[in-house]
């Protein structure tokens, strides 16, 4: 097809001129991005406050789409329950026994557990839920994996604070708005995570790969003593995550530790509380030893790195 | 003559008597729909792996190719800026990476002003597949080569996806320039 003439401007002088204006404010939409893009990844909180409002947009729509979404995966899996309803059953059956067994003996550690306790002269300090909230939408265009949560500062959701469903741990509260709060996922490549064992305490720190599975990396290096199948869980260093909630479970091992799959998968979940920071005094101090530029609360792994190798040896 | 065709005295645009396209509709389809695209990906959950390209602006190239002239050459900036509120991406790759776009489109444009399918479609897919490795390096992730692998159906999709895009935007632009005023 033949060029459209009307881009050639000509003698007419306005033409001429609006073409430069353009081309000039196109110039400076390029000069302005690369400055805005340098001042975001220095302090990236410096835009939170417009993201914010952003955010408290566009959360009522995904609250809409989150019951949608939530509803017709209960439809899909009420049909794909027949099909292997026969099979299904005979390995439920199978397992109820084993839990029912298991129970009896957690039953029996729960005991001994609350009676060495009392010995001690703890205290079970019970986390309730700040706020219970449904995941709206996430960043699906993007690299980074965070995620938009319907409960904000009105809601008393505070920036750090650990976010997870009834299976484990999803993530944590990155920015917030009044009615909306963005979440850094587990998965995001910038996500790092004290955990340990748990039926023991090989700690170890689980990172976001980019990829939906986590790394493992164990803190004491020698012979790997994870095995395929370990759950880890939340050791509590660093005083964000309260210890003993599901992260994840080691799918393959590697000379450092493993590659685990996540426990709690953000689009699999219906309602996610928001629980506090475990232990603010801890992080509060963390921060003002910190007091770094970019001190964006798991953005960066070094506070976290330096925090449990301290806290770890206060707490076992 | 309207008994015999009652669209006799019309066009793809409508009746072409006393009616005239309505000049909100001709002036804000294109940038309500480039806002939409940016939002729609938003409201997928997507904890392992980026789902779709930026609809946004694959939508922005599209309206460019579709209708050249019709978006100002600075309009990738404020657009962007819309883009990056809620993209994810650090504030500001969106205003850089969108005003670029839209200068090396006219650039190319100047330098090869021939118009056709594939032509477009090799600009918007060289382009789109540029804009997905460039926004995944300034992103803020580390870049790993799981995270390559992840996301590259992403930049697959994007290549693929313009032709059902410039479709849709042609669509769209029957729809902006309708004739929906009556003048009486």
């Amino acid at each position: 097809m033949a060029p459209p003439s009307s881009r050639r401007s000509g003698f007419s002088k306005k033409a001429q001129y609006s073409a430069f204006t353009g081309y000039l404010l196109a110039g400076a939409g390029v000069v302005l991005g690369l400055a805005l893009l340098a001042l975001s990844l220095w302090q990236p909180s410096a835009f939170a406050p417009v993201r914010g409002v952003a955010s408290d947009v566009v959360a009522p729509v995904g609250t809409g789409g989150a019951v949608a979404r939530s509803g017709s995966q209960g439809f899909l899996d009420n049909i794909a329950g027949y099909f292997r309803a026969g099979q299904q059953n005979a390995a439920l059956r199978r397992e109820v026994e084993i839990a029912r067994i298991r129970l009896a003996e957690a039953d029996a550690v729960t005991a001994e557990n609350r009676r060495l306790k009392s010995l001690l002269g703890l205290k079970e300090g019970e986390t309730k839920p700040v706020a219970m909230a449904r995941l709206v939408g996430s960043t699906a265009t993007s690299g980074r994996r965070h995620a938009y949560l319907s409960a904000g500062a009105n809601n008393g959701v505070r920036l750090g604070m650990a976010v997870v469903s009834e299976r484990g741990v999803v993530g944590r509260v990155l920015e917030t708005g009044r009615n909306s709060a963005r979440v850094l996922l587990l998965t995001d490549s910038e996500s790092v995570l004290p955990v340990r064992r748990a039926k023991d305490n090989v700690i170890a720190f689980a990172e976001g790969r980019g990829d939906g599975l986590l790394r493992i990396r164990l803190v004491n290096l020698g012979v790997n003593p994870l095995k395929i199948g370990d759950m880890m869980v939340t050791s509590g260093a660093g005083g964000y995550y309260r210890p003993g909630v599901a992260v994840a479970v080691i799918a393959k091992i590697t000379p450092d530790g493993g590659i685990a799959r996540l426990v709690a998968e953000p689009s699999a979940t219906n309602f996610v509380a928001v629980e506090p920071v475990f232990q603010p005094a801890a992080v509060a101090e963390l921060g003002a030893q910190q007091a770094a530029p970019g001190a964006e609360p798991s953005a960066s792994p070094s506070p976290t790195t330096a925090a449990p190798r301290s806290d770890a040896a206060g707490e076992e | 003559m309207e008994r015999l065709d009652h669209r006799a005295r019309s066009d793809m645009y409508g009746l072409r008597i006393n009616r005239a396209p309505s000049p909100l509709r001709a002036h804000s389809v294109p940038y309500v729909t480039i806002m939409l695209g940016s939002l729609l990906p938003v409201l997928f959950i997507a904890d392992v792996m980026p789902l779709l390209p930026s609809l946004g602006f694959l939508l922005l190239l599209s309206w460019r190719m579709v209708r050249p002239g019709l978006l100002p050459l600075w309009a990738g900036a404020p657009l962007g800026a819309f883009d990056d509120l809620v993209s994810g991406q650090p504030f500001g790759s969106a205003i850089m990476l969108w005003s670029i776009a839209m200068i090396v489109i006219e650039m190319i444009e100047t330098r090869f002003p021939w118009r056709g399918l594939w032509q477009d479609w090799l600009t918007v897919g060289g382009m789109a597949v540029t804009y997905w490795f460039a926004a995944l390096l300034i992103s803020g992730a580390s870049l790993t080569p799981e995270l390559l692998a992840v996301t590259l159906p992403q930049a697959v999709l994007s290549l693929l996806l313009y032709p059902l895009i410039a479709r849709m935007v042609a669509g769209l632009d029957r729809f902006r320039l309708s004739r929906a005023r009556r003048i009486n």
